[in-house]
């Protein structure tokens, strides 16, 4: 049986997204780049295009090293399926400041929907309390959206969601393409020189 | 069957670790080979590094991608069967391109004893280069010191992706014991 949410993921996103103060956020290849484009561009966001499976750990790295603002790693089931050790390398440090929200539709947008693992009843969030997260939850509705957003932006501790968003492919809003631009003007916004 | 490195923390092991405070590297991330075992356990007591054990090689590549964008230094240490698994997130330096130090402890090189280590030890510096690596090789001890000054200096002076591969020979050869 192939499982699915019912929350729409642009709402889920522009929630989290509200009055983001200094957030940092890391988009996972895919839909939930677009999700956050839709949201609005912004200078503290980092999309990424490929390197699939690399969202949790970009955004691991900036927590390790931005340890006063809280960052949100923002991707999809199939992004965070192929970085689950990811998971556990995190398991060990645990910034407080770092959240992973998973944008779970159970499918592979992209490629034709495919179902994904959490499709079939594979939990991502049971990956994370194994790994040690201190705070893990299975998010069906906006209130827990909000809880998520609020537990984010106070940096309490190491936290991840497993949103469960509808499977739907909705109009592109497509990020620049150019990395080294959204490199350079997401370290600007730092503070931080190009090279 | 166990293997007994043939001989204990060579001095060119030593060098490694102060070389990459001298460009201010503040995190350490790796997967353990025996070759960097002396690194490991220096960057593990160095307050001043974050060290990091890895599950698989590339999540190296995207930590210190999140890094550098927080404006931060660091270096991947990992042995040549890693660079396999690196390939496709090395797309991740080529795009947005930061500094990205690789040290690669070889096998598959010089009196390899195990024969299913060599497909990758003998593609590995290919696999760089056909990804956009920089990479030099170091096969005696003195060269070690010179070429990861060198790489470093490119890397963090150039936002470039640059690999020093460290020798079979260097690290002597296993001793298999039943």
């Amino acid at each position: 049986m192939t499982m699915t949410g019912s929350l729409d993921r642009r709402a889920v996103t522009a929630k989290l997204l509200e009055d983001r103060g200094d957030l940092l956020v890391v988009t996972g290849l895919g839909s939930p780049s677009y999700d956050a484009m839709a949201a609005g561009d912004h200078d503290l966001n980092y999309y990424l295009w490929a390197a699939m499976g690399s969202a949790a750990t970009v955004g691991f790295g900036l927590a390790m090293t931005q340890r006063e603002k809280p960052v949100l790693v923002l991707t999809g089931d199939g992004e965070m399926l192929m970085g689950l050790g990811a998971l556990a390398s995190i398991g060990q440090k645990l910034p407080p400041n770092l959240t992973i929200a998973v944008l779970d539709n159970g499918h592979y947008g992209e490629t034709g929907m495919q179902t994904s693992h959490t499709g079939r009843d594979i939990e991502l969030a049971r990956f994370a309390e194994a790994a040690n997260f201190p705070w893990t939850r299975i998010v069906t509705d906006m209130d827990g959206v909000s809880d998520l957003r609020t537990r984010m932006q106070s940096q309490s501790g190491t936290s991840f969601a497993a949103i469960k968003i509808a499977a739907e492919n909705l109009p592109r809003a497509l990020p620049p393409r150019d990395g080294v631009h959204v490199k350079n003007r997401f370290r600007a916004a730092l503070g931080l020189s190009t090279i | 069957m166990t293997a007994v490195p043939a001989e204990e923390a060579p001095s060119w092991q030593d060098e490694i670790l102060p070389i990459l405070k001298s460009f201010d590297v503040r995190h350490l991330v790796y997967v353990p080979d025996a070759g960097h075992a002396t690194a490991i356990r220096e960057a593990e007591k160095d307050n001043g590094i974050t060290s990091l054990a890895l599950t698989t090689e590339e999540e190296g590549i995207g930590y210190l991608s999140g890094a550098w964008l927080g404006g931060e230094r660091g270096a991947l240490l990992m042995q040549s069967s890693g660079v396999g698994n690196c390939l496709n997130t090395l797309a991740l330096q080529t795009m947005t391109r930061f500094p990205l130090l690789m040290l690669v402890t070889m096998r598959g090189d010089w009196a390899e004893f195990n024969p299913w280590q060599n497909p990758m030890g003998q593609a590995t510096e290919a696999a760089l280069k056909l990804m956009g690596v920089r990479t030099w090789r170091a096969d005696q001890p003195e060269e070690v010191a010179h070429l990861v000054h060198g790489a470093a200096t490119m890397a963090f002076n150039g936002d470039e992706a640059c690999a020093v591969l460290l020798g079979q020979s260097l690290i002597g050869e296993k001793k298999w014991v039943k």
